[in-house]
């Protein structure tokens, strides 16, 4: 594995383009910059085409003998069926709105890595294909064929971006080049050009149920382990429903909440909620996943691994579905699962049985966002907290791309936040809300191979922590994603090393004042709370 | 592909230095890995080891490093239940060295 340049050395970027042009700029498979191949094992389960032996840095890819054809009628095919791919193969001017928005291209300066040039190695190859004028002029009219450099070149650029959609904020046609990345993915799939960090949890979550391979007894284990260290901390015994028929709501959230660091005290949060409020609810050892690395995979992968969560809830007969803490789970249910899978009329229009109140807006998927479900439990006074439990930490509010970008979730975390924590510090404007960076690892990009390019993508996303943890001592970086707690935690040890990484419903649980606990001497991370012991 | 000669045997690794088939793990094969990370392993490195070994022999999966962190604090007392422990025997990480010398597979997702 490629050791990972010192922060001094990353932190030098020339952003001026050379003066070749860019058709003639050769990629350069540089060790830290690209991902493993998908294992054969993993395609065979994804039943995906051409499993083989392979790395992006062998001469031969071995692809199929025609891989022009099908990649061809593979591109014709989804102009046909997906019109917003067609428009968005013609509608860019190249205004260049978008170019300086890109983490990517901030980090790394690689002209290939501002949107519209990305965009634009797949659309020259669709005027070459599709368009008279491509087919005539040719490089004139932008146009150019497709090679196996161009298609390595496809690889390399569409496994640097992380559809984190913050380019199509400022794209004055609206392009969403998530979408573009996504088709481009697609056609690499036809003929086995893809990265093993995406297809072996795709894979594991059709044999196990979830994205890191937890069987049920070890998802069982490990929820009853973490309710052992609840116990510990608060005193309050919790026993957690699994795959239990009849109850009024299944929770499904991102595996990792409950087998790995910082998200296990995320989870220790949800569950101290359910047992102070009350809830019936059950989790699912089947639909053991919030996330959905079909998305960053093809439509058909994601189709399949979303209605896992749909299955289970009808044979479960809960009336609707509470949703995790996760990041791009909420892009899939929130943008794609209706026309996929929906609409989901075998379950109820999603209300909270404590305040009563009705989700309208989840009225088509059934599937309400915990900060939702939360903010409105605490507009209706129904949670006590101590919000000092959090005095110990300065916290700020990292907007995950997808809940923010893809579903507009602005207020609601800020909302539980600021009543949960007495210090709350927002990032600069232009980093936060719909303008929020990407935490430079989503889309399958979170593997340690890949290193340097995360931390160059993470880069404006820890300049802005870095700027509220030296203006105002800021050492607590909250979010809403697991992939965003698993990467931020080490894209801070990287650039500011000070500040630690945590979900929103982790304060949420330090700070709920529960019925017969003990006096709390240590935070859910068994970080003691200064000055609380002789409080009370 | 690498591999690892231990005994005369050669055994397959994967990109980053794994075993690539488990069940060809045996002790003169976990200190020839040991010696790839530059471990020395000692009394207490193979505590750690066979209990990952032992944990994936029941879940398939390597556990959470909570998880691993409370089992040795049980066994060997609570001043050694704690990652800094961990991080003493194995420096590039409890999570990947101590699963690569055990033989384990690399953990996925969002982790």
């Amino acid at each position: 594995m490629a050791k990972t340049p010192s922060p001094q050395e990353l932190s030098k970027i020339n952003h001026e383009p050379s003066n070749d042009g860019w058709m003639e700029m050769p990629v350069d498979f540089r060790p830290g910059t690209w991902c493993y191949s998908g294992k054969a094992s993993a395609l065979e389960t994804l039943e995906l085409p051409n499993p083989r032996e392979w790395q992006p840095t062998d001469e031969d890819w071995k692809l199929p003998d025609n891989w022009e054809t099908i990649i061809y009628e593979g591109f014709r095919e989804r102009l046909k069926k997906f019109r917003s791919l067609k428009i968005f193969m013609d509608t860019c001017v190249r205004c260049g709105a978008c170019a300086d928005k890109c983490h990517f291209f901030l980090g790394s300066g690689d002209p290939k890595n501002m949107p519209v040039l990305r965009a634009e190695l797949l659309r020259s190859v669709y005027r070459k294909d599709f368009t008279t004028a491509g087919k005539i002029l040719g490089k004139l009219a932008g146009a150019r064929k497709l090679t196996k450099d161009v298609l390595k070149e496809w690889f390399y650029y569409f496994y640097q971006c992380t559809e984190c959609r913050r380019c199509s904020v400022f794209c004055p046609y609206g392009i969403d080049t998530a979408e573009v990345t996504m088709m481009a993915r697609e056609l690499l799939h036809l003929v086995g050009v893809n990265i093993n960090w995406v297809l072996e949890p795709a894979a594991k979550c059709f044999t196990t149920g979830n994205h890191l391979g937890l069987l049920p007894h070890t998802f069982k284990d490990s929820i009853e382990s973490l309710c052992e260290d609840i116990e510990d901390v608060t005193g309050i015994h919790i026993d957690v429903p699994l795959n239990k028929k009849g109850a009024d709501v299944l929770f499904i959230t991102p595996s990792a909440d409950v087998f790995a660091d910082p998200g296990i005290y995320t989870f220790m949060g949800y569950l101290l909620l359910f047992e102070h409020i009350g809830l019936n609810y059950t989790m699912s050892t089947y639909a053991s996943e919030g996330g959905n690395f079909g998305l960053f995979t093809n439509n058909e992968t994601m189709k399949k691994l979303n209605s896992k969560m749909y299955a289970e809830a009808k044979r479960l007969g809960v009336k609707w579905i509470l949703g995790g803490e996760c990041g791009h789970m909420w892009r899939v249910v929130h943008q794609y699962m209706d026309t996929m899978n929906g609409p989901a009329d075998f379950l109820e229009v999603p209300k909270s049985p404590i305040t009563g109140t009705v989700f309208e807006n989840a009225a088509s998927t059934k599937m309400v966002h915990i900060t939702e479900f939360t903010a409105d439990l605490i507009k209706h006074g129904k949670l006590k907290f101590d919000p000092r439990r959090n005095d110990h930490r300065h916290v700020t509010f990292h907007d995950s791309c997808n809940p923010a970008r893809a579903m507009g979730l602005f207020e609601e975390p800020r909302y539980i936040i600021k009543q949960v924590c007495n210090n709350f510090h927002e990032m600069p404007e232009n980093t936060i809300r719909e303008q929020t960076f990407c935490c430079g690892s989503g889309t399958g990009l979170n593997t340690d191979e890949y290193m340097e390019m995360r931390m160059r993508g993470g880069l404006p996303r820890a300049s802005a922590v870095k700027h509220v943890h030296q203006k105002h001592g800021v050492d607590l970086l909250s979010c809403i994603c697991a992939i965003d707690r698993a990467t931020l935690s080490t894209l801070m040890q990287y650039w500011v090393p000070a500040v630690e990484v945590s979900g929103v419903h982790e304060l949420v649980g330090n700070a709920l004042i529960m019925e017969g606990e003990n006096e709390r001497t240590t935070d859910l991370r068994d970080e003691p709370l200064e000055g609380m012991e002789d409080d009370e | 592909m690498a591999t690892l000669e231990v005994n005369g045997k050669q055994h397959e690794l994967d990109e980053d230095g794994f075993l690539a088939n488990m069940d060809e793990w045996n002790e003169d094969v976990a200190l020839a890995l040991a010696k790839t990370e530059s471990v020395e392993m000692t009394e207490a490195h193979w505590e750690v080891v066979n209990f990952l070994r032992e944990y994936y022999a029941e879940y398939k999966i390597a556990p959470m490093i909570r998880i691993l962190t409370k089992a040795i604090g049980k066994k060997l007392g609570k001043e050694k239940g704690n990652t800094k422990y961990l991080y003493e025997l194995y420096p590039a990480g409890p999570a990947k060295q101590a699963c690569k010398i055990a033989g384990l597979p690399k953990p996925t997702g969002c982790v």
